[in-house]
């Protein structure tokens, strides 16, 4: 059986259940769960349950691969080869976009992002081109298939396999040319919008930055990030990290609830792969109602405060 | 300072794609813009330039129609420009970025290269990761900040959930640029007029020895994505409304 890895993400020391999902892209293929940020036996358990046969904890045998991208990086070239893979996916969050990319380079491999499905034996993978307008399906004419897998977009199913653990640790020279200084931490607690399975959105109706709050408490009730329009953003009730669309963060979640969005192309650029799409919006005209799955005509600061009360 | 700017011809969010053969779009009608994200990486090699001294030189890879794009870029105050020709639509990321190295090693390399953190067309957001690698430059993408002191460049990227890595590297080094990083400036008429003046060097990409050919990723099929047909419009008081709303996505929809 071709042997596949996935790249682990964690956080605060439980894999992340997008991660579980990339799994469950390569059923039927032999898991090779590999693990560079946390201790595997406190994974052990959940890759085991989505389909790892074998859990690979990769280490650097000098330097500190939290510091150094390309170290890190460097790593998971040796992983590749010394565990033999055909194939290897991750996520395409941000960790996930950097690390392949640059673990792409340093192979010389092609690589394909950001995808919504992967066919292994096929080597073929289909992702959005031209901003969610078109499907595109990618044919990897190489011996191994690498790829990042949108977050959300394929559902985890658990496949018991046997989870055995092993270490690794690459013989490789830090490259040294770019130097992790700092993580500035935002407001804590806040979900990564690009990985949240619940997001719900500020459009320009949210007319200050304080009424975020509102849409905060809403979250707190769906388990949802809360993002924010490009129009919120210029208007500067939003940082840039919360903003949705083209020129911020693409997403893919469960559930998008648009509140006072007025539905621009670009906006929908960022989303439309969402499953569901609700729209709340005072404007019974408003372009968004047209291309989402459920609107309520209404204002803003009745409607998700109801919501919230009743989630 | 000599700054490269990369710089992609992609269709206008806005415009309808529409879909030719199996894998290939109708390019002839619609409206191309620069990639927005590489808007940002003109803006901050301008503003360098306005600064310190030097020259920006925009370097596209794409159809010989890029050109007006390139216009466009030079208008918001490059110097000049190199298009590297390619007959069709798509070129993989490996060979975008040989391209891309192949064009600035003629040129004279710089002492830092610009690219967008991706482009809104193929969105691979990996070319200038393979440039940077090929060149032997340090690398880091989705910059939102950064300053240039003492032959060192510290930049920051966000990394979700409002948290942000600040990166440090040697100069030269290959940043890609998105928003927050500045705001692009809109050209002017007389900067227009200007750009029309400025000189684009094209040149074929067969005649930098690679074979548009050769790539390892192809396009085998492009579909166009459904649109929604419009929203099931839920009706009544403001309670009515919210109390069906959670009924359908717990129980219809099985989302929450």
């Amino acid at each position: 059986m071709a042997k596949t890895g996935i790249l682990i993400e964690t956080e605060n020391g439980a894999v992340k259940d997008t991660t579980l999902g990339v799994m469950t892209a390569a059923a039927g293929q032999e898991i090779v769960a590999l693990v560079m940020d946390a201790n595997p036996a406190d994974l052990k358990d959940k890759l085991a349950e989505y389909g790892a046969a074998t859990i690979v904890a990769v280490k650097a045998g000098a330097g500190d691969i939290e510091a150094s991208p390309d170290l890190a990086a460097e790593c998971l070239a040796a992983a590749v080869g010394e565990c033999g893979l055909t194939a290897l996916l991750g996520t395409a969050s941000a960790t996930g976009r950097d690390l392949f990319a640059r673990l792409a380079a340093i192979l010389d491999a092609p690589m394909v992002s950001d995808c919504v499905s992967v066919d292994l034996a096929a080597k073929t993978a289909k992702k959005s081109h031209f901003s969610g307008k078109t499907f595109a399906t990618l044919k990897v004419n190489a011996d191994l298939f690498l790829a990042t897998v949108r977050p959300n977009a394929i559902e985890a199913v658990a496949a018991p396999a046997g989870g055995e653990i092993v270490e690794f640790t690459a013989d490789v020279a830090d490259p040294g040319l770019v130097t992790v200084k700092e993580v500035k931490r935002g407001e804590s607690g806040k979900m990564d919008l690009t990985e949240a399975p619940v997001i719900i959105t500020g459009g320009r109706a949210i007319k200050a930055a304080e009424n975020y709050k509102m849409l905060e408490d809403c979250a707190a009730r769906l388990g949802a990030a809360v993002g924010a329009s490009r129009a919120a953003v210029d208007a500067g009730y939003a940082p840039h990290s919360m903003q949705v669309g083209q020129t911020g963060k693409t997403v893919s979640p469960k559930l998008y609830i648009a509140c006072g969005v007025s539905g621009a192309v670009q906006h929908f650029a960022g989303m439309k792969t969402a499953k569901v799409i609700v729209a709340i919006n005072e404007d019974k005209d408003a372009p968004i109602f047209a291309k989402c799955d459920y609107g309520i005509v209404g204002d803003i600061f009745d409607v998700v405060p109801k919501l919230t009360e009743k989630l | 300072m000599k700054i490269f700017v990369c710089v992609k011809h992609v269709p206008d969010t806005a415009a309808t794609i529409k879909i030719a053969g199996d894998a290939g779009f109708e390019d002839g009608e619609i409206k191309f813009v620069v990639n927005p994200y590489d808007e940002f990486g003109v803006e901050e090699a301008v503003s360098l330039v306005e600064k310190d001294g030097g020259e920006v030189v925009i370097v596209t890879v794409g159809k010989a129609a890029a050109a007006a794009t390139i216009r466009g870029a030079m208008a918001m105050g490059a110097h000049r420009a190199i298009l590297v020709k390619t007959d069709g639509q798509f070129l993989d990321s490996a060979l975008t970025a040989k391209a891309l190295k192949a064009a600035m090693e003629q040129d004279g390399l710089g002492d830092m290269v610009f690219t967008g953190k991706g482009s809104v067309d193929t969105e691979s957001f990996q070319t200038q990761y393979r440039l940077a690698k090929s060149l032997g430059l340090p690398v880091a993408n989705e910059i939102s900040a950064l300053s240039i002191d003492g032959g060192k460049a510290v930049a920051e990227r966000e990394i979700g959930g409002g948290d942000k890595q600040v990166v440090e590297m040697g100069l030269p080094c290959v940043i890609g640029a998105t928003k927050g990083l500045n705001e692009p400036r809109y050209p002017k008429f007389p900067d227009i007029m200007k750009a029309k003046k400025k000189e684009i060097k094209e040149v074929a990409l067969g005649d930098l020895g690679i074979d548009e050919n050769s790539g390892s990723i192809a396009i085998e099929t492009l579909e166009t994505v459904p649109e929604r047909s419009g929203a099931k419009m839920i009706e009544g008081s403001v309670d009515d409304q919210v109390t069906e709303l959670v009924r359908i996505l717990k129980e219809d929809e099985k989302v929450l």
